[in-house]
């Protein structure tokens, strides 16, 4: 996103960098750099250097068990981490969990903005109380959905449903519960990122439309779906990227039960950093899911990039 | 108002820097405070074992109770964090068993000066003993010990079966209650089970402290956990229970057997039981895998390590020595049921009043399967429990060489756990 600001302004601003800057211009723009430098050393000490570090460390043998044994050992890390069955079947799930919590989430999410834009009794009312499972906290919430459907520990929902097994003592129950906790936890932030897209889209059009007879299907599939293209992927962008590094709602569902069978990424480097110590394999790990998450923020920037250039008629 | 949070905030940190804040170990007016990190044994016998030592101590030293996390893993870890970074705050800790030569091999605890590791090896079980010392030299003092038994219902049964395979036949075909409960979640406690299965079948985990040595006997216990955990004696939250799921599955009245540690039967006394009273819960050695091989049971419980960073070593020891003397492993003993690990106590007989089972658990510590003594050892155990979880899709056949490639690899640090 921010490079798409950058090049825009870059592209704005093309004819005024043709002259040579005059000295009252160059004092500004040292203004502007000395005024920027403290966030920019914060972003660099708080940010740089820490990703700067894993990449280090994932290139060493390191062990804070065995501190003797540490040495270079070039790129082992990776092929031990990519060489290794836990690696894929946890791409799997957390592919598996990203992509159906983020589809369940769109589709839900454009309902409620859809609920949230058009109420016209209780305007308030409806919006608040969409947004309150988005105000709970993470832990607390993955809590909840926890007592709720562990038979060992008690939860209502096996009773009621008056189920022979632990929900979440099974793979693909457990997955349900992971995922349904997911989408009541975040659906509404997709629904305010919506509402602020179909704020957008002007009424005039609607209207037009109207007249020309346009079905209501018609009406939201051929101007407000394209109108809100930015805003669906900014929406998308954001989900998908958190969706992929969920961590705490899968560790709090499982946790009392370790059940490894939905374990996420992120919960593998946390394991191999924290409880294994190997601190070597873990940062390995960790580069590994930054690269991926760069990858799909790429996609999204490329994306989104494209649709803003159609829309203004440069496409 | 942001500058004024700001300016209170940062009166507050400067408090804290001042005064001290949090719980590094600090001695103010000659009196030493020392941070004992242990596990919240459930009958406050530990925290009452330290206000004991606190008054013996006559202003010496006062040690300070920290509670760490229910299961060994989480136990573990929250050690772990803190010694990998050097955190002088810790002066006691408990130690599984398992954990020595890892904590030892780091040096993250101190070892025992010559004359107070002789003072502790007096008296000691050698079975306890022998899970706090590393490469000879001693790194812990064994505080308690545990082994597990097989508890059954005698409302419900007559005879408890001695082997396995008949403790999973008799369960399956009664009509009432024919449950057996057993920890099977992907934790500590599924390796234990394992070890346990491996050593009654002639087995070993390690050879050395650095080679899988699994063979015939792996495939032997691989078959029993899959028979039990496709059995309907298997409880259908087995793949996510551990020892204290099992107790109070136990004490809702759907199973006859239990296999567990000595800890459920002081519970049983405090707590509500449905369909039986305390008294008819029998206790029986824990099974054997056939009639050839030897018993070998589990063999658990705890030591008091001294922290490396400690900044009082010598109040940390002396502290260490009270918290496992005859005084505390009775209390130990008494309200949470964890067998000592003195051999006086076991002939003792107001004591043996209070632990009825005593004698058995004595038997089987001396010839307990203890676990294999790696610096690793948490990376095998992790190993294992992964190769082995969930119980019921297990498959015995193709069992020894998954586990020697997953055991070999975690040993390299190669692969991911």
């Amino acid at each position: 996103m921010s490079a798409v600001t950058a090049e825009r302004t870059a592209s704005d601003s093309a004819p005024a960098k043709k002259r040579p800057l005059s000295e009252r211009a160059k004092a500004e723009r040292k203004l502007g750099w000395m005024l920027c430098a403290p966030a920019v050393i914060v972003m660099l000490a708080v940010t740089a250097y820490p990703i700067g570090y894993s990449v280090f460390l994932s290139l060493q043998r390191a062990d804070l068990r065995f501190p003797g044994r540490n040495a270079f050992i070039g790129l082992d890390n990776y092929v031990s981490v990519l060489s290794s069955s836990r690696w894929w079947q946890d791409v799997l799930h957390t592919v598996l969990i990203t992509v159906v919590s983020v589809s369940f989430e769109l589709v839900i999410g454009m309902l409620l903005a859809l609920v949230m834009h058009r109420a016209l009794v209780g305007r308030g009312l409806v919006r608040t109380s969409a947004l309150i499972p988005y105000g709970i906290v993470t832990v607390v919430a993955a809590f909840a959905w926890r007592l709720a459907f562990s038979k060992a520990e008690g939860g209502f929902v096996p009773s009621v449903l008056h189920l022979s097994y632990d929900p979440l003592g099974k793979t693909w129950t457990t997955y349900l519960v992971a995922i349904l906790a997911e989408i009541w936890k975040t659906t509404p932030f997709m629904a305010l990122l919506l509402l602020a897209g179909l704020a957008l889209v002007p009424d005039e059009l609607h209207e037009a439309a109207k007249v020309d007879g346009a079905t209501a299907w018609q009406r939201f599939w051929r101007i407000t779906i394209p109108l809100m293209k930015p805003a669906i992927l900014v929406a998308l962008l954001f989900r998908t990227l958190d969706a992929f590094r969920i961590f705490d709602s899968v560790f709090i569902i499982t946790g009392s039960t370790h059940v490894r069978s939905v374990e996420t990424l992120s919960i593998l480097g946390y394991n191999e950093l924290l409880n294994r110590l190997n601190l070597g394999l873990g940062s390995a790990v960790s580069v590994l899911l930054f690269i991926m998450v760069a990858f799909i923020a790429f996609l999204f920037v490329k994306g989104f990039g494209t649709s803003m250039a159609s829309q203004r008629g440069e496409g | 108002m942001i500058v004024r949070i700001a300016a209170s905030l940062s009166l507050m940190i400067a408090a804290c820097v001042v005064v001290g804040c949090g719980g590094s170990s600090s001695s103010s007016g000659g009196r030493v405070t020392l941070n004992w990190w242990a596990y919240n044994e459930p009958s406050g016998s530990f925290t009452k074992a330290a206000k004991r030592c606190n008054q013996q101590a006559g202003g010496r030293y006062v040690i300070k109770f920290n509670a760490l996390g229910k299961d060994a893993d989480t136990q573990r870890q929250q050690l772990v964090r803190r010694l990998a970074a050097k955190d002088s705050s810790i002066d006691l800790m408990s130690m599984d068993v398992v954990w020595t030569a890892e904590f030892a091999e780091a040096k993250w605890i101190l070892p025992w000066p010559k004359a107070l590791a002789a003072k502790v090896k007096r008296g000691t079980l050698s079975g306890p003993y022998r899970t706090a010392t590393y490469q000879g030299r001693l790194w812990a003092a064994p505080a308690n010990s545990n082994t597990q038994l097989l508890w059954y219902r005698k409302d419900l049964v007559k005879n408890p079966p001695k082997t396995w395979d008949a403790l999973i036949d008799t369960a399956s075909k009664m009509k009432k209650g024919g449950r057996i409960e057993i920890q099977g979640a992907s934790y500590e406690g599924l390796t234990v089970w394992f070890n346990a299965l491996i050593a009654s079948a002639g087995g070993k985990i390690l050879d050395g402290p650095s080679t899988p040595a699994f063979d015939r006997s792996s495939a032997t216990a691989a078959r029993i956990i899959r028979k039990l955990a496709r059995s309907k004696a298997a409880d259908p939250s087995l793949s996510t229970q551990q020892e204290d799921q099992n107790r109070i599955a136990f004490e809702s009245g759907s199973a006859a057997f239990q296999v567990n540690y000595p800890f459920i039967y002081p519970s049983a006394a405090m707590d509500k039981l449905t369909g039986f009273k305390q008294k008819d819960i029998g206790w029986a050695p824990y099974p054997k895998v056939d009639e050839e091989h030897p018993l070998l049971a589990p063999v658990g419980g705890f030591n008091w390590g001294v922290g490396a960073y400690t900044k009082h070593p010598k109040e940390a020891f002396a502290a260490a020595m009270c918290l496992r003397d005859a005084g505390s492993q009775r209390l130990f003993a008494t309200l949470g049921g964890l067998p000592p690990t003195l051999a006086a106590l076991y002939s003792d007989k107001k004591f043996v009043k209070s632990y009825p089972f005593a004698a058995l658990i004595r038997k089987q510590l001396d010839s307990g399967g203890v676990r294999p003594q790696t610096p690793a050892y948490a990376d095998v155990s992790l190993a294992i429990d992964t190769v082995l979880s969930p119980p019921g899709s297990l498959s015995p056949k193709d069992a020894v060489s998954r586990l020697t490639k997953t055991v070999k690899d975690a040993l390299d640090s190669k692969a991911l756990l």
